[in-house]
């Protein structure tokens, strides 16, 4: 083995094989390789803390250069990857666009997602933005102190996370959601309600069941975005965050079955059986116990990142580990911290829990008296008891949770003596 | 320059020299010190990053706010008296900190 593995992607999921492959004892070399021009990177905080400037570029980084040597990690920067020949046994060479080739034993394709693009008139003017990635977030920073009125088009996460960043920093923010409710995909009603209520006592503008129609110039540069009902709202600034479309073309080109993402089995490997996806690329089947035969999934998360990436360092060492966290999110969004636990998919009821005096807000998700989820707003008490249940096949039963002073914790149950004392 | 010696469940020990203002969790995980996860890369929402911090060096700490404690009842091991979360721990100048890494994060 004098080529080891190849990792494509040197975000959170691609790091985080790499160093789990160590921890493991993996001897066999690592190339770390990334298409962007700066050194290992977290995420998360572009469009928070890094963008309200709360924290430091050095604060992002990953790992120290000492500990990428130390490890014997090769971390390469700046190159992509545009044509792979591969062999049977999964070994090959990936070729990069600048003409370097990269012989590798086995191949990771931890290669992420890219922003979907809107397609209206005008998203080429200068000042239409994306965010993405460190290079997307260093140029919205830039343009900040130049920018009054923004307008955001996506309520999802990351559009909602900016918009309050951006409301924060004293900028004129207006939010546009083609869904009636925030969040559609992610969060239920009721959390929608709530950040909706929450978002606009800040002075954020939100229009939901927006239809947007053109951006607008004014002289060179985007003025204002048109909307279907004809009004058009003034924008210095706008910031596009309508979800991703998952990197699968270098995967198709060497044979690997692709839907929504590379398509995976449980311990991460691809349809070839030896090729590895990781993170927000892959498209797994559904870990969380319970969840229809069948059901596949594709998280856009770190936790997500994280564990499978330990799943798919375990399958190179040659052990077979199943992926078996419980999925779970979080998302900042100026002093509002959401945290998700579970997929409440298919739930049939919820449970609210609210403490209003001290910004506290769960919903719990039920399908019978099977819990599957909790967005907690401001409530980690109950985001972690109620990850804590799933990570243990505990329930939580609704009748305990329904009185908000009761802590989850002290209230869970193992299921087997519920259907012992009926 | 302030440290940070990391000790984990087994009792095996090490130092890592600190930059004043980052956090004791940031610290690990930039160097690379097993026992500290931190999924959330420090903003107080996983609680991975917990340590059993040198009992007589707890005084001297800031006082962990609402947030932290709530977080701190959710760790994957048992929380003690002298838990904290070392992502709200920052270095600071003539820092010589002495934590435990417990045995599960996760």
């Amino acid at each position: 083995m004098a080529d080891g593995l190849l990792i494509i992607g040197s975000s959170q999921a691609g790091v985080s094989l790499a160093t789990s492959l160590r921890a493991l004892g993996y001897d066999d070399p690592i190339t770390l390789l990334g298409d962007e021009n700066h050194r290992p990177y977290q995420r998360p905080a572009l469009s928070k803390e890094w963008l309200q400037g709360e924290i430091t570029n050095e604060s992002l980084m990953f790992r120290t250069q000492e500990y990428w040597d130390e490890h014997r990690i090769d971390v390469v920067k700046n190159e992509r990857i545009i044509r792979i020949d591969k062999n049977d046994d999964g070994s090959g060479v990936a070729h990069s666009m600048s003409g370097a080739d990269f012989p590798f034993d086995r191949l990771a394709l931890a290669v992420g997602a890219r922003a979907r693009r809107l397609l209206l008139d005008g998203v080429d003017l200068p000042g239409v933005l994306y965010l993405r990635n460190a290079d997307d977030a260093l140029e919205l920073k830039a343009r900040i102190p130049d920018v009054r009125d923004v307008v955001v088009i996506g309520g999802g996460f990351i559009g909602i996370e900016a918009a309050a960043s951006l409301t924060r920093m004293g900028r004129s923010v207006t939010l546009l959601e083609a869904a009636p409710r925030l969040v559609p995909r992610a969060v239920g009603e009721e959390t929608s309600a709530y950040l909706l209520d929450h978002h606009r006592a800040t002075g954020m503008d939100i229009v939901l069941g927006a239809s947007v129609r053109r951006i607008v110039p004014r002289g060179d540069r985007v003025g204002g975005v048109e909307l279907a009902d004809g009004r058009t709202v003034p924008a210095d600034l706008v910031l596009v965050g309508v979800g991703v479309i998952p990197h699968t073309e270098l995967a198709e080109s060497i044979g690997l079955v692709c839907d929504n993402g590379v398509r995976v089995d449980e311990s991460a490997l691809a349809s070839d059986g030896v090729t590895v996806a990781v993170g927000d690329c892959a498209n797994l089947p559904n870990p969380v116990p319970g969840a229809p035969a069948g059901d596949r999934v594709r998280f856009e998360s770190v936790n997500n990142a994280v564990e499978q990436a330990k799943v798919a360092a375990y399958a190179i060492t040659g052990r077979r580990e199943e992926y078996a966290g419980i999925p779970w999110f979080w998302s900042n969004q100026g002093d509002i911290k959401l945290q998700i636990a579970g997929l409440s998919t298919g739930y049939d009821r919820t449970l609210v829990r609210a403490d209003p005096e001290r910004g506290k807000h769960s919903v719990l998700y039920y399908r019978g008296d099977r819990i599957l989820a909790a967005d907690c707003v401001n409530h980690p008490l109950d985001f972690m008891a109620v990850r804590g249940a799933l990570a243990k096949g505990l329930s939580i039963p609704h009748d305990a949770a329904a009185d908000p002073s009761v802590q989850l914790k002290s209230v869970t149950v193992d299921p087997a003596a519920l259907v012992a004392a009926d | 320059m302030p440290q940070v010696t990391y000790t984990d469940h087994t009792g095996a020990s090490r130092t890592v020299a600190a930059n004043v203002g980052d956090s004791v969790m940031e610290t690990a995980v930039r160097n690379g010190v097993p026992g500290i996860v931190a999924e959330c890369g420090g903003s107080l929402s996983c609680a991975t990053c917990h340590v059993y911090v040198d009992q007589d060096a707890l005084d001297s700490l800031p006082p962990m706010e609402e947030m932290e404690d709530e977080m701190l009842w959710g760790a994957a091991e048992d929380r003690q008296d002298n838990s904290r979360l070392s992502c709200q721990l920052k270095v600071t100048d003539g820092c010589d900190l002495h934590v435990t890494t417990p045995t599960t994060q996760v």
